[in-house]
């Protein structure tokens, strides 16, 4: 297994050159980090090159890492992520391997160039995306919130944003109608975010 | 000349045949669909937010609250991620449970899904037949984990125990006398694996018994044949899986394919379409069922001969049992961290990927090292599929969507997540 995916590894690094940063393999799975304006590119390849031959996008989704490692002690935190990074997880029939390709975005603008000419699937796995993450597809032909409210304000799965909301909805007597509120639910944590490092845990265990 | 316009029609989301809580809105010319706009969302309980904010162990309960038919199957894809991560290997009796309750799983969820798909066309008694075999799978569930639905009984390292040696029993009450008890408690004298054996003795005549019914109605086939067809390069491109990329003629199965657990030393076929319209994957699902029923046995088999430890020895993942908790200092501890702190999970991210009856169900996990994930992304069988609808209904009747949701195998509680 492991032989064939470095070979995978290697054909991507050959064939992609100076677009890809890296090419890691990590419990037999291969990550492709794309820099953000080759993307379309890559897919294109990764697509069409008959060795790699990824028909299938299986899963799109975007991931916040402003709190990564945040509990770790300090010398593991050498490098600083970017904020946003949307990772694609590619599946070759043909061939029978799978690859994830990751791609980092600017803190303050979000924004990407959509796979949605490229594989169908991605169309509302980008929507979803933009509702949750606030990342912007470029080229997308239906950019809409999917999972959220009709109306909703923010992007739910921001780390900042808090676990029970902003607002609350509730009928009001009154008005003879439902309203929405600011939340009364105090947020408590029950078991404290830890990460230990002896042994078990550690970034090299 | 008064002008023509496409008329706009809101199904759902309290439709019946809408599955749960699917708003579509249908714009329609006469009978005949321009344009389907799924608006999903309705059932949305943010599960991937709410894991970040538990120790791993705490949500496996949530993975049975996604897919709510196939129970086991999502259990079995955290479960899974969470292992990768650890680099634990189950034991191998362990392997051999989750085998064959992922495939009780398929069974009882292809059951919900043939009854309901052939009550949504018009056909009654499937339902209520397919639901009386439902009742014995979930006696099962019911034996081994205490819940006939939400069973949480899959944990990181194995199962959550091993399988009990007697079935649970009916008492007589002023419904049931002695003797009509004594016909229902037949099959209950002995352990699960022989209740099990019982059913899987029975099954698939009750296949032959739905096969009746429909394979050969003249209504079922003018309902289905033709209906909703896709390509092979369509459904590929559309990102489908399962018994949807089966239907349209693809041979392609994880649990052939990229192999789990003890899936490789099974002997089952994978069934395929070729038509790839609404009948052939009626089909594909009626075969599988078979196929289920196959595994199920050699698990049988399998275990009666195989005593052993269904958890992995390590009790910083797995907690000690209550008698040696009760004497040992050392194990109360790991109890008490265990259940309060949980483990902590090495950095890194994978991605694991089970065969559900639906389709893949991937679980793709990010760890920082701590007790809790970083990001888990459930990559839900049924999303890509619903996404697929507006294309697959466009041009056909309003009748016809029903059959294709049908066809879709739509779970909410899986797509909104």
């Amino acid at each position: 297994m492991s032989e064939i995916l470095q070979a995978l590894a290697d054909n991507c690094r050959e064939a992609f050159g100076e677009a890809i940063t890296n090419a890691g393999i990590d419990r037999n799975e291969l990550t492709l980090e794309v820099k953000r304006d080759e993307l379309l590119n890559v897919c294109r390849l990764l697509r069409d090159h008959p060795r790699l031959a990824f028909e299938q996008l299986i899963d799109l989704c975007g991931v916040d890492y402003l709190e990564y490692l945040k509990e770790a002690p300090d010398r593991y935190k050498e490098q600083k992520l970017p904020r946003f990074a949307v990772v694609y997880h590619l599946l070759s029939l043909r061939h029978n391997h799978r690859v994830r390709v990751r791609v980092f975005l600017d803190d303050d603008m979000p924004i990407i160039s959509s796979v949605n000419d490229m594989w169908a699937a991605a169309n509302w796995f980008e929507r979803e995306a933009f509702d949750l993450y606030g990342i912007l597809f470029e080229g997308h032909p239906d950019l809409r919130r999917l999972l959220t409210d009709y109306g909703f304000i923010g992007h739910p799965f921001r780390k900042d944003f808090p676990l029970s909301g902003q607002v609350e909805m509730r009928y009001d007597e009154e008005k003879q109608r439902v309203i929405y509120q600011p939340v009364t639910i105090e947020p408590r944590v029950l078991v404290p975010r830890v990460i230990r490092e002896e042994g078990f845990g550690g970034r090299n265990t | 000349m008064a002008e023509i316009r496409n008329l706009t029609m809101n199904f759902g989301p309290q439709h019946p045949a809408a599955h749960g809580v699917l708003r579509l809105v249908l714009e329609m010319d006469g009978e005949v669909i321009q344009r389907a706009d799924p608006h999903i969302g309705l059932l949305h309980r943010a599960t991937e937010k709410l894991a970040e904010s538990k120790p791993f162990n705490q949500s496996i309960g949530y993975m049975d609250r996604l897919d709510y038919v196939s129970m086991m199957c999502n259990e079995h894809g955290y479960v899974m991620a969470i292992e990768k991560l650890l680099g634990v290997t189950p034991p191998i009796r362990a392997q051999y449970i989750r085998v064959m309750f992922d495939e009780i799983t398929r069974i009882l969820n292809h059951l919900l899904w043939l009854g309901a798909h052939a009550l949504d066309i018009g056909a009654m008694t499937v339902f209520l037949y397919c639901f009386r075999e439902r009742e014995d799978l979930f006696d099962c569930y019911e034996a081994v984990s205490g819940a006939r639905m939400h069973a949480t009984y899959y944990r990181p390292g194995g199962v959550y125990r091993d399988l009990p040696d007697s079935m649970p029993k009916y008492q007589p009450s002023k419904w049931h006398n002695e003797k009509d008890v004594a016909r229902m408690n037949a099959n209950r004298q002995g352990s699960l694996l022989d209740f099990i054996w019982d059913f899987t003795e029975r099954f698939p005549a009750n296949v032959d018994d739905y096969e009746t019914l429909l394979t050969d109605n003249r209504i079922w086939k003018q309902r289905t044949v033709g209906i909703g067809v896709v390509s092979p390069e369509r459904a590929l491109q559309l990102g489908f899986t399962g018994p949807m990329v089966r239907g349209s003629g693809i041979a392609w199965d994880l649990r052939k394919k990229q192999p789990y657990d003890v899936y490789d030393k099974m002997d089952f076929d994978i069934p395929i379409g070729v038509n790839g319209d609404c009948y052939d994957r009626y089909l594909v699902r009626i075969e599988e069922m078979r196929q289920s029923n196959k595994i199920v046995r050699q698990c049988i088999e399998w275990l009666r001969k195989n005593p052993g430890p269904v958890m992995v020895d390590d009790y910083k993942i797995t907690p000690p049992s209550r008698e040696v908790m009760k004497r040992d200092m050392e194990s109360l501890i790991h109890h008490f961290k265990l259940f309060t702190e949980g483990y902590c999970v090495p950095e890194g991210e994978v991605y694991a990927a089970v065969e559900a009856p639906k389709g893949e169900f991937g679980v793709y996990l990010i760890s920082d090292g701590a007790n809790k994930p970083y990001r888990l992304k459930v990559r839900a069988p049924g999303f890509p599929h619903l996404a697929a609808l507006d294309e697959m209904v466009r041009g056909h009747m309003l009748a016809d969507v029903v059959a294709i949701i049908g066809t879709q195998d739509i779970v909410f509680g899986e797509i909104d997540r």
